[in-house]
C-alpha cells in the first residue's frame, strides 16, 4: 500500500501506451543483412579488393557521419545502421579495380563515400530529409569525376592472392557496344549466360553481379515486410517488358527489331536487381503510398531501359532511381489516400 | 465463413489473459465517493443537492444541464459531506459531489416491471435517460441522445459492440460471459426504441466463448445476428464496427446514423435492461483492473465516484514498480496523474504497466517515410504526412490531408518505426485550427 502514496511518479504521456518493437535501426541493419549474401559473392569473384573497397566505404560513411553530426551538434545516430548501410550500398556499387595504387585511385571510394553522406544526407537535414539516395548520388558524383577509374572492370577470379586479373567488359557494355553476337561469343550459349549471370560469374561493380544471392536478401526483406512488392515488381516488369519490345537488333544491319529483345539478360545483368530491390526502395527518397510506388517503380523501370538501349551508357539503373527520386513528393501528393467512406461502397447486407 | 473486418488496422499483443478468468465481483464498497457532476460527453449537471442532506442509493444528485447531457446519481447511500471542484481522471477540476457511505445501502425506490417490451418507445426512452446512461465503451456519451437521431435520419439497424478491440481490457467480454441474456434484452429494447427489426452483435474472433455464449442466448429471437469479426484493432471502433458488421461506411465526418445504424456497447446496453427492467440508475459499471503492474488483475464492478487509488488496493496493489496508470485500454486510454481520481461511467479499465514496461514520448526520430501508417490507418488517411505538416506548424495543410477525420486510435503511432508521437501531433493540429 505504501506504493499507491508514491502518486508523484506516475508517468503521464500521451496515448497509445504501447508500441511496436519496430525502429529504424532495426529496420536498417535488417537491411545490411539482406545484403550480405550479394557481398560476399563479391568478395568470392573479386577477392581482397572487393573487401577493402566496400570497407573503405564504410569506414568513410559512418566516420564522416559521425563527424558532421558532432560538428552540426545533432544526435549522433551511427548506431542506427544508416550511414553503415548507404557506405556498403556504395561499395556494392564500385568497381574492385578502385583499389589501386598505380594508377591511384584509393581516394575515389572515400570521397564518393563523403559526397553521400554528407552532402547528399547530413546538410540535407539527416536521416529522412534527403530528396536522393545518398549512395546512388555518391556513385553518380565518382562515375562524372572519375569516368576512367569508375569503369575499369576486371574478370572475376575467385582467386585471393593478389594477382591483377584481366580487365574487360560487363555484359551490358558488351551488348551495347558489340551487339548480342559478341556476348554469345564470350559466354558460349544462353543457358551457359543465364547461369553466370544468375551465380555472379561476371564483370561488374562488386554487389551487383550474383542474381541469386540478391534474390536470396530480396526475398528476406520482402518475407519481413521490410520492402513491399510495389516498387520492384513494377520497376523490373517495365524494365522485362521494354526490353523485350526494343531491345532486339537485327544480327546483320544492326538495326531494331521489334519483339526480339531479350528480358532475362536485362534483368539480371547490370545493376537491376541491387537496384530495384535495395535502393529504389529507399524509404525516405521513394513515394511512401503504395499506388504511387507502382507509377515509382514503372518510372524507374522505362527510364533505365531508355538509357540502356538509346542513351550514352551502357547501364542506367543509377540515373533512373535518381530522376525519379525528384518526382516522389508529387508521386505521393497525386496519390493521396482515400478517406473511408469517402467512396460509396455497395452495402451487402441488411 | 471468414471473420468480418476493415481494411487496415494493426494486431498489438492482446494479453487479454491476465483478467479475462477472473468473474465480474463486487468492489468493495467505499467510504467516501466522489461523484463528478460531468462524466459526459455535453453540459455539466446542476447539483440538486446540499451539504449534510441524506441521500439513498440511486437518489437523483445532478440534473442534465442541456439536451447533450446525462443526470447523475448517488452510489451509495448516506451524507452529502462537500460539493466542490475535484480533480478527474484527466486532471481536470470538476464540480464533484462527495457523498459519506452510512453502510446501509438503502435503494431509492425501485419497481420491478417485467413487461418493460410493452411500454412504448417514449416510455423507454424516458427511463434510459433518466437513469443517466451513457455509452460505457468509453466515450460516454449521452445514450437517450443516440436514440433520438432526427427524422430525415431514419434508423434500421441496432449494433452492440461487443468488440473489445483494445488490449488488456475485459470488462465486456466477462459481461457477455456472465450475463448474455440481459445484454441481449438490452439490445431488444433498443430496437423496439428505434423501431427496428435488425440487431447485430460483433464481437473479435479472440472470444469464441463469448461468441457461443451470445449466439446461443440470441437462438431464439428473430432478426438479431451475433457475428464474429476478426481480432484487429481498432475493430472496435465504431465506423469499423458498422463496416464489419453491416458492410456501410459511415462518410467522412459523418455519424452512424448517417448509415442508419445506433450502435451500443455491451455494458450498455446491460445498463439499459436495467433501467427498463427496474428502474435502475447508471450508478455502477464492471472496471477491468489489469496489467503487468498488479498483484491481481480482476474484474470488478465498481461503484462511480470510487477513487482508483481503492480499486488498486483492493487488486493487490502494485508491483514491479508502477510506471504508469492508465484508464481505459493501451491504445486509446490516458495516463492518470494522480491515483485520488474517481471511476466514472465512462471507466472502462484501469491498466497499471510497471517502470520498465513505459515507452518514453521524447525518444522519437524523423519521419523515414516508410508508408507503415499510411498501409494501417483504419480511416485512410496520411499519419506521415499530419504528423510531420503538424511538426512544422504547417496546420492548415494538415486539413488538406483530412486532419479531422483521425479519431486517435493510436495505430500510426503503435506501428512507426521512428517512435514519432504521431496522436500528441494530431491533437496539436487538431487544437491549431478550425475544422
Amino acid at each position: 500500500m505504501e506504493a499507491i502514496k508514491k502518486e508523484h511518479e506516475l508517468i503521464v504521456t500521451v496515448s497509445p501506451h504501447v508500441k511496436s518493437e519496430e525502429s529504424v535501426s532495426r529496420i536498417m541493419w535488417s537491411v545490411n543483412l539482406s545484403l550480405l549474401p550479394a557481398l560476399v559473392m563479391g568478395i568470392y569473384f573479386f577477392g581482397p579488393k572487393a573487401t577493402l573497397v566496400t570497407a573503405l566505404c564504410i569506414i568513410t560513411a559512418v566516420l564522416s557521419e559521425y563527424l558532421v553530426e558532432r560538428a552540426l551538434k545533432r544526435k549522433v545516430t551511427v548506431s542506427d545502421g544508416s550511414a553503415f548501410l548507404t557506405g556498403l550500398l556504395l561499395g556494392m556499387n564500385l568497381p574492385a579495380s578502385l583499389w589501386s595504387f598505380s594508377p591511384f585511385t584509393i581516394h575515389v571510394p572515400i570521397i564518393g563515400s563523403f559526397v553521400a553522406v554528407v552532402i547528399t544526407k547530413q546538410l540535407f537535414g539527416g536521416l529522412g530529409y534527403n530528396i536522393f539516395n545518398p549512395a546512388l548520388i555518391g556513385r553518380a558524383f565518382l562515375l562524372i569525376s572519375f569516368p576512367k577509374a569508375m569503369t575499369i572492370w576486371t574478370q572475376p577470379t575467385a582467386a585471393f592472392f593478389g594477382m591483377d586479373a584481366k580487365t574487360t567488359a560487363t555484359p551490358l557494355g558488351l551488348l551495347k557496344e558489340e551487339g548480342i553476337g559478341k556476348l554469345m561469343e564470350v559466354f558460349g550459349d544462353k543457358m551457359n549466360l543465364y547461369t553466370q549471370l544468375l551465380v555472379g560469374h561476371r564483370a561488374g561493380s562488386i554487389g551487383e553481379t550474383s542474381a541469386l544471392a540478391l534474390l536470396i536478401g530480396a526475398a528476406f526483406l520482402l518475407f519481413k515486410r521490410y520492402i513491399t512488392w510495389h516498387i520492384p515488381f513494377s520497376f523490373l516488369g517495365t524494365a522485362a517488358l521494354l526490353a523485350w519490345v526494343f531491345g532486339g537488333k537485327d544480327p546483320h544491319t544492326g538495326k531494331m527489331l521489334f519483339f526480339a529483345g531479350d528480358p532475362i539478360i536485362h534483368l539480371i545483368s547490370g545493376g537491376m536487381l541491387l537496384g530495384a530491390f535495395f535502393m529504389a526502395t529507399d524509404y525516405v527518397t521513394c513515394p511512401s503510398v503504395r499506388k504511387g510506388q507502382i507509377v515509382f517503380g514503372i518510372g524507374c523501370g522505362a527510364l533505365t531501359m531508355l538509357i540502356r538501349l538509346k542513351g550514352g551508357y551502357p547501364e542506367g539503373v543509377m540515373f533512373a532511381i535518381l530522376i525519379m527520386n525528384c518526382f516522389a513528393p508529387i508521386i505521393d501528393r497525386g496519390f493521396k489516400t482515400k478517406v473511408f467512406g469517402a467512396i460509396k461502397t455497395k452495402e451487402t447486407k441488411a | 465463413m471468414s471473420p468480418l473486418t476493415f481494411k487496415g488496422g494493426i494486431h498489438p499483443p492482446d494479453k487479454k489473459e491476465l483478467a479475462k478468468d477472473s468473474p465480474i465481483k463486487e468492489a468493495h464498497i467505499p467510504q467516501r465517493v466522489v461523484i463528478p457532476l460531468s462524466q459526459h460527453v455535453g453540459a455539466p449537471c446542476k447539483s440538486l443537492v446540499s451539504i449534510n442532506q441524506g441521500v439513498k442509493k440511486g437518489d437523483l444528485i445532478g440534473e442534465p444541464g442541456g439536451f447533450v447531457s446525462s443526470p447523475v446519481h448517488a452510489s451509495v447511500s448516506g451524507k452529502v459531506s462537500a460539493i466542490g471542484e475535484f480533480p478527474n481522471a484527466m486532471g481536470r477540476m470538476v464540480t464533484s459531489v462527495v457523498i459519506e457511505n452510512d453502510g446501509k445501502e438503502e435503494w431509492t425506490s425501485l419497481k420491478d416491471n417485467p413487461d418493460y417490451l410493452k411500454l412504448s418507445a417514449d416510455e423507454l426512452k424516458e427511463k434510459i435517460k433518466t437513469a443517466g446512461i451513457v455509452g460505457l465503451g468509453g466515450a460516454a456519451f449521452p445514450t437517450v441522445v443516440k436514440l433520438t437521431p432526427p427524422k430525415e435520419k431514419p434508423i434500421d439497424a441496432v449494433i452492440i459492440n461487443g468488440a473489445e478491440c483494445e488490449p488488456y481490457l475485459t470488462a465486456d467480454y466477462r459481461l457477455m460471459m456472465e450475463k448474455p441474456a440481459e445484454i441481449l434484452e438490452g439490445l431488444k429494447i433498443l430496437m423496439k426504441t428505434l423501431g427496428v427489426s435488425k440487431g447485430f452483435v460483433g464481437i473479435e474472433d479472440n472470444k469464441p466463448d463469448a461468441i457461443a455464449k451470445m449466439k446461443e442466448a440470441a437462438a431464439k429471437e428473430s432478426g438479431i445476428e451475433v457475428c464474429a469479426l476478426e481480432v484487429k484493432y481498432p475493430q472496435g471502433a465504431e465506423k469499423m464496427l458498422i463496416k464489419a458488421t453491416t458492410g456501410r461506411e459511415v462518410p467522412p465526418r459523418g455519424l452512424p446514423m448517417d448509415v442508419r445504424v445506433v450502435v451500443q456497447n455491451v455494458g450498455t446496453a446491460l445498463a439499459i435492461y436495467e433501467a427498463a427492467r427496474y428502474g435502475k440508475p447508471l450508478i455502477e459499471r464492471v472496471v477491468t483492473v489489469t496489467g503487468e503492474g498488479i498483484n491481481n488483475p480482476s474484474n470488478l464492478m465498481v461503484r462511480i465516484g470510487t477513487l482508483v487509488s481503492e480499486l488498486i488496493g483492493e487488486c493487490g496493489g502494485f508491483k514491479n514498480g508502477v510506471g504508469k496508470v492508465i484508464s481505459g485500454g493501451p491504445m486509446m486510454g490516458f495516463a492518470l496523474p494522480s491515483l485520488d481520481v474517481p471511476v466514472t461511467k465512462g471507466t472502462s479499465g484501469i491498466l497499471v504497466i510497471p517502470e520498465e514496461g513505459v515507452i518514453h514520448a521524447e525518444d522519437f526520430e524523423p519521419c523515414i517515410r516508410c508508408g507503415r501508417c499510411i498501409d494501417i490507418c483504419p480511416m485512410g488517411l496520411m499519419p506521415s504526412m499530419l504528423s510531420v505538416l503538424s511538426e512544422k506548424g504547417r496546420y492548415e495543410e494538415a486539413k488538406e490531408y483530412n486532419l479531422f477525420d483521425c479519431f486517435e486510435c493510436g495505430s500510426c503511432a503503435f506501428v512507426c518505426p521512428s517512435k514519432r508521437p504521431i496522436v500528441q501531433l494530431v491533437r496539436l493540429a487538431k487544437s491549431m485550427v478550425k475544422p
